[in-house]
């Protein structure tokens, strides 16, 4: 059977051509996953040492309270900017394909910002938002002198500024995956939909938003992710102030990690971040796998 | 059941940008009846059909429909339904979600949507798919819940934008008959876009053929088939295609005739629409099924095409070539030759600079 050997033999020599990269794969990713969750099980400090202390580290990770504002900071700010960008992204999208004669301005507010990393956008809001020379200042130099904008510098707000940015940063990837889609909705759908006399808002809210099941997950993943590693734009615009009202997961790893010499404690919390994503991620992709598995049959 | 509505299109011009696509059209379709509007592909056939459903705007002349000047009216507002090419249906609905969804936005009591659903599903035969979804549906199958979609409004007029392109041969045959019965049941206007010149010769009651941003001819089938108003009208209708030999008109000893290389044919009994000047060239045209054996045309048989129920077979008649249908048994080798009848009541005389018929 020469066809088969030969599909053996080429399937021999792709798998050789992908071994470097599942090396790398196997020992950079795995190795330092386990290596991490090890550490987190030891007393270390500045130093990894291989004193096993069992979950003590994470017991005192849940009693930290810097650990508990980021966690509710990251649960505030998840939820307020998945919804708020996909909202937002999805608005554009309609707007552009309903040929709004500012398009191309639309598309340099919010497609552009995309293109610059999270310490740009940090930066940018950062000083628009600063009380004393951003917009603040800007409206009460145009004769409004009681007006007051300073969330970036108030404890209770301060996250909410952290979400304007990162709408502004996120919603024009979102409109371009959003748009993407709506152009690829038949026209005689819209066509069909005008002589059931449907009004344009009843097409996308009932046959539209339906029809983009797919777009709206591609967006929600990608977001997702940039929830977890939020941590840039956190260091940019606030560097977790003011006190630690702006604090994220990421940063309490990074800080414990690198300032303040507590690999144990960054490390518990890494896991912790760990283990909650892969809580979230796995059902899920079982029920794509699933899904994909009915959908060959 | 709806109202009958008749349909006036008169004067109506449409262009995208600076292209015009339909020019001065004025097509009067009577109450019950059904029009095909057939041509090739890009003549205009869709964008016509889109005026009068009103999902584009004239740039000139008017639409009435039902002795009501819709012009202006939505989509909605005229007493229409529409059957696209692709169904256009609702993917995320199911079968019954898809036909009651424009009622039910419309406010229409849920039992009165319940009966029209149910009928029109009964109509159509798709009772036992209400509850599918059109991704679990056959080609055949979505195109009869987008006919169901439309039966439901209870229109006096219908639009068909080439209902059966995207089917097999053998559904479309099957569709085509079930689209026919339901004209004779609603009795409704039904205006029907296709390129498929079997589907306008079989459903139509009148065909208007389109070409070049204007009607060509407006005829019933048998019109259109026999006596075509133009050298297009006549190439683009009938299959296999009609023949056509170049030559010049000449009066011999007082009877008309067509010449062409050295062979004369007879033409008294035609029915001339406009004689022309002796010595004027024009073009003979002749179905294949017209051609008759045993006459004083010399012809030599060059290829045999069997096609089931009879055969093509291809000739040569002076330099050009000519096609004739023969019954299936009819003994026919390549090679041989053959004496032709065509006949003076059979045959097509045009213009050769116009295409204009004679
Ligand atoms: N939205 C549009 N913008 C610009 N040109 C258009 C538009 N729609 C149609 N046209 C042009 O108008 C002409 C007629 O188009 P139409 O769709 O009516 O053709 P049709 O007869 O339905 O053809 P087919 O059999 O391929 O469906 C074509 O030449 C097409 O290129
Ligand atoms: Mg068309």
């Amino acid at each position: 059977m020469p066809l088969v050997r030969h599909r053996t033999a080429s399937r021999l020599a792709a798998g050789l051509a992908l071994s470097p990269a599942l090396l790398v794969l196997v020992v950079v990713y795995l190795g330092c996953t386990a290596w991490t969750v090890w550490i987190s099980l030891t007393s270390s400090r500045m130093l990894p040492n291989s004193t096993f202390v069992g979950l003590r580290q994470y017991a005192s990770l849940m009693g930290n309270e810097r650990w508990q504002v980021s966690v509710a900071n990251l649960a505030v700010f998840g939820s307020l900017f998945l919804i708020a960008s996909l909202a937002l992204g999805f608005l554009l999208a309609v707007a552009i394909d309903q040929r709004v004669r500012a398009e191309n301005t639309l598309r340099s507010i919010f497609l552009y910002p995309y293109s610059m990393s999270f310490i740009v956008t940090g930066l940018v809001w950062q000083w628009l938002l600063n009380p004393s020379f951003g917009i603040e200042k800007m409206v009460r130099d145009l004769g409004f002198p009681s007006f007051h904008f300073d969330w970036i510098v108030r404890q209770d707000m301060v996250i909410y500024t952290l979400v304007f940015a990162a709408v502004w940063h996120a919603a024009g990837l979102v409109m371009a995956i959003m748009l993407a889609g709506l152009r690829g909705i038949d026209e005689d759908i819209w066509k069909a939909a005008r002589i059931d006399g449907l009004p344009p808002w009843r097409v996308y809210l009932s046959i539209v938003i339906p029809m983009l099941g797919a777009s709206f997950a591609t967006a929600a993943v990608l977001l997702a992710t940039s929830v977890v590693r939020l941590y840039d734009l956190s260091v940019a615009m606030t560097n977790g102030g003011p006190g630690v009202a702006s604090e994220v997961p990421a940063k309490f790893v990074m800080d414990h990690l690198f300032e303040r010499g507590n690999l144990g404690l960054a490390t518990a919390a890494a896991t912790s971040m760990l283990i909650t994503v892969a809580a979230v991620v796995a059902p899920w992709l079982v029920w794509q796998n699933r899904r994909a598995r009915r959908a060959q049959v | 059941m709806g109202k009958l509505c008749d349909v006036s299109i008169r004067g109506v011009e449409i262009s995208f940008g600076a292209v015009r696509v339909l020019e001065k059209l004025d097509l009067d379709v009577a109450q019950s009846e059904f029009i095909v509007l057939l041509g090739p592909s890009g003549c205009g056939k869709s964008t016509l059909l889109n005026a009068v459903a009103g999902l584009i705007d004239v740039q000139a002349g008017q639409i009435w429909i039902g002795g009501k000047n819709v012009t202006w009216e939505e989509p909605k507002d005229r007493g229409i339904a529409m059957v696209f090419q692709s169904y256009a249906l609702y993917p995320r609905m199911t079968v019954r979600g898809n036909m009651s969804f424009g009622l039910k936005v419309a406010g229409m009591p849920k039992p009165e949507i319940e009966r029209r659903v149910n009928a029109a599903a009964a109509t159509l035969q798709i009772t036992e798919l209400l509850d599918r979804r059109p991704a679990e549906l056959s080609g055949g199958q979505r195109q009869r819940v987008a006919i169901g979609r439309a039966l439901v409004r209870d229109a006096g007029v219908y639009l068909f934008d080439e209902p059966l392109s995207n089917l097999d041969a053998q559904l479309r045959a099957e569709l085509r008959v079930e689209i026919k019965r339901l004209h004779q049941r609603l009795a409704a206007t039904m205006i029907y876009v296709t390129h498929d010149q079997i589907e306008a010769l079989t459903l139509a009651d009148r065909i208007a053929v389109m070409k070049d941003r204007v009607i060509q001819q407006l005829g019933t089938p048998n019109e259109v088939y026999r006596r075509p108003a133009n050298r297009f009208v006549a190439s683009f209708v009938g299959s296999p295609a009609m023949n056509f030999l170049p030559g010049a008109f000449a009066v011999k000893e007082g009877a008309p005739c067509f010449l062409t290389e050295g062979i004369a044919i007879p033409l008294s009994g035609y029915a001339f629409e406009a004689p022309p000047q002796d010595g004027a060239p024009v073009e003979l045209g002749i179905r294949p099924e017209h051609v008759e054996a045993g006459g004083e045309v010399p012809a030599k048989i060059e290829m045999v095409e069997p096609m089931g129920s009879d055969q093509l077979a291809w000739l040569r008649v002076g330099g050009h070539p000519l096609s004739m249908r023969l019954p299936a048994e009819a003994c026919t080798v390549a090679g041989e030759a053959m004496q032709l009848r065509l006949p003076a009541d059979k045959l097509n005389l045009f213009d050769a600079a116009t295409g204009r018929r004679l």
